[in-house]
């Protein structure tokens, strides 16, 4: 039997693959990064592309797809932290802009935006009155 | 007394509104299951990284991030405030609101600033109206947690620590404990701290590429995502659980009502037929 390493890719939303491997090949951002058991501990980013997890006693690879994110190697573990997002920097940025341009627009119109929430309320208010009104003459 | 018909027409509108409350309380039923899932399933996530951001507080680094280091003097807060984007679910929203407010009027008291993400319709309202300084918001989530809509309104705030804009942030959710219970909870998310800084040192250190500094950048702003991700997918699966209980009451309730307003007909018929009944015999009686 081979030396083997545990391997775990997760994302946010899931765990996506966990299980043992004697070879991984991970896409690193500096390149293709091939990693065997009792590799030295070792953090980075890898890009979005497929893992290849050699299946132990065999010449076959399991596949797994990631989106980028963040590789964790120790001697007997490796973990890669797979993004569930397309990451980055300048589309974080322009994320936020949009976040906080969205907040001031709710901010400069805040009495029509508070406005707009009891208007909306009364008209969901109207909407049923109406309904229950068609209901009650279509039963008499 | 309220005649016969009035009462049948009572009943039928007191049945009607049973009936939706009945489905809701359904559809909240399918929907807390799948919410549990997902938060279940976010839960390895969280823990990886808290592994890996454990490990590498340990490590020796010579790099210290800003996220891992407590600043002495605390002059402005941010909050991120999760509820949920729909009412009709009992007291959650209230609940965690009520929390946030308690604490922000303490950081009032004690001159401290307030930077607000909103996340849900009902707490950006309700800090809009309270007069709060709303940063970012997101509403209409829908039933699934997308981490992708997360990061904008998030990073705001994360820049805004960075910038010193603000020195402590806070996340305020709702915690799922079981279907009948949730807890409002409000908690410190930056800077990390408590079990992840401290402990004993590893004597050695990872290899990083490209470099530490950037590897770490991304790390952390990753594990607090993750954080905040988890915290809205719990409050997701409290929101069900609570419009599943909220509506259950209330279909409870209906059903009350209904046997009370059948008591109330039925004993007003029977007056009526008494009543005919003398009629008839005092009519026969003069005869």
């Amino acid at each position: 039997m081979s030396i083997r390493v545990h391997v775990d890719v997760v994302s946010a939303e899931e765990l996506i693959f966990s299980g043992q491997t004697d070879f991984a090949v991970f896409p690193g951002e500096a390149g293709e990064l091939g990693i065997y058991p009792r590799h030295t501990p070792l953090l980075t980013r890898i890009k979005p592309g497929t893992v290849r997890l050699k299946i132990p006693d065999s010449n076959e690879y399991e596949l797994v797809y990631v989106s980028g994110g963040m590789l964790e190697v120790q001697p007997a573990l490796i973990t890669v932290l797979a993004d569930t997002a397309i990451r980055a920097h300048d589309l974080d940025e322009a994320k936020a802009m949009e976040a906080k341009r969205r907040a001031e627009e709710a901010l400069k119109d805040r009495s029509s935006d508070v406005g707009l929430a009891t208007a909306e309320a009364e008209l969901a208010q109207a909407v049923a009155q109406l309904q229950a009104i068609k209901k009650l003459r279509s039963r008499h | 007394m309220p005649s016969g018909k009035e009462i049948r027409n009572k009943i039928k509108s007191v049945e009607s509104t049973r009936k939706i409350t009945k489905a809701m309380e359904m559809v909240a039923a399918s929907k807390m299951r799948k919410a549990q899932e997902r938060m279940r399933a976010a839960r390895p996530y969280g823990e990886k990284i808290r592994q890996v951001a454990g490990n590498l507080s340990h490590a020796l680094t010579d790099y210290r991030h800003p996220f891992l280091t407590v600043r002495p003097q605390v002059k402005a807060v941010g909050l991120i405030a999760v509820t949920s984007d729909k009412g009709l679910c009992g007291g959650l929203n209230t609940n965690v609101l009520r929390l946030a407010l308690g604490k922000m009027k303490e950081w009032d008291a004690e001159g401290k600033t307030l930077r607000v993400t909103a996340i849900g319709n009902r707490g950006l309202g309700f800090m809009q109206r309270a007069g709060a300084h709303v940063v970012s918001h997101l509403t209409g989530l829908g039933d699934t947690p997308h981490l992708e809509k997360l990061i904008g309104p998030v990073k705001v705030q994360l820049d805004a620590y960075m910038k010193g804009e603000i020195d402590i942030l806070y996340i305020a959710f709702t915690r799922f404990i079981n279907t009948m219970k949730q807890e409002p909870t409000l908690y410190q998310l930056l800077p990390l701290s408590g079990d992840l800084v401290g402990g004993e040192g590893n004597r050695w250190d990872y290899i990083y590429e490209p470099d530490a500094k950037t590897v770490i950048d991304d790390l952390l702003v990753r594990y607090v995502e993750a954080m905040i991700y988890q915290s809205v997918a719990e409050n997701m699966a409290s929101e069900q659980s609570a419009r599943m209980v909220a509506m259950k009451s209330a279909s409870d309730n209906a059903k009350n009502v209904i046997g009370e307003l059948k008591l109330v007909y039925n004993k007003a018929r029977q007056a009526a037929i008494t009543q005919e009944l003398s009629e008839i015999v005092a009519g026969a009686a003069a005869v």
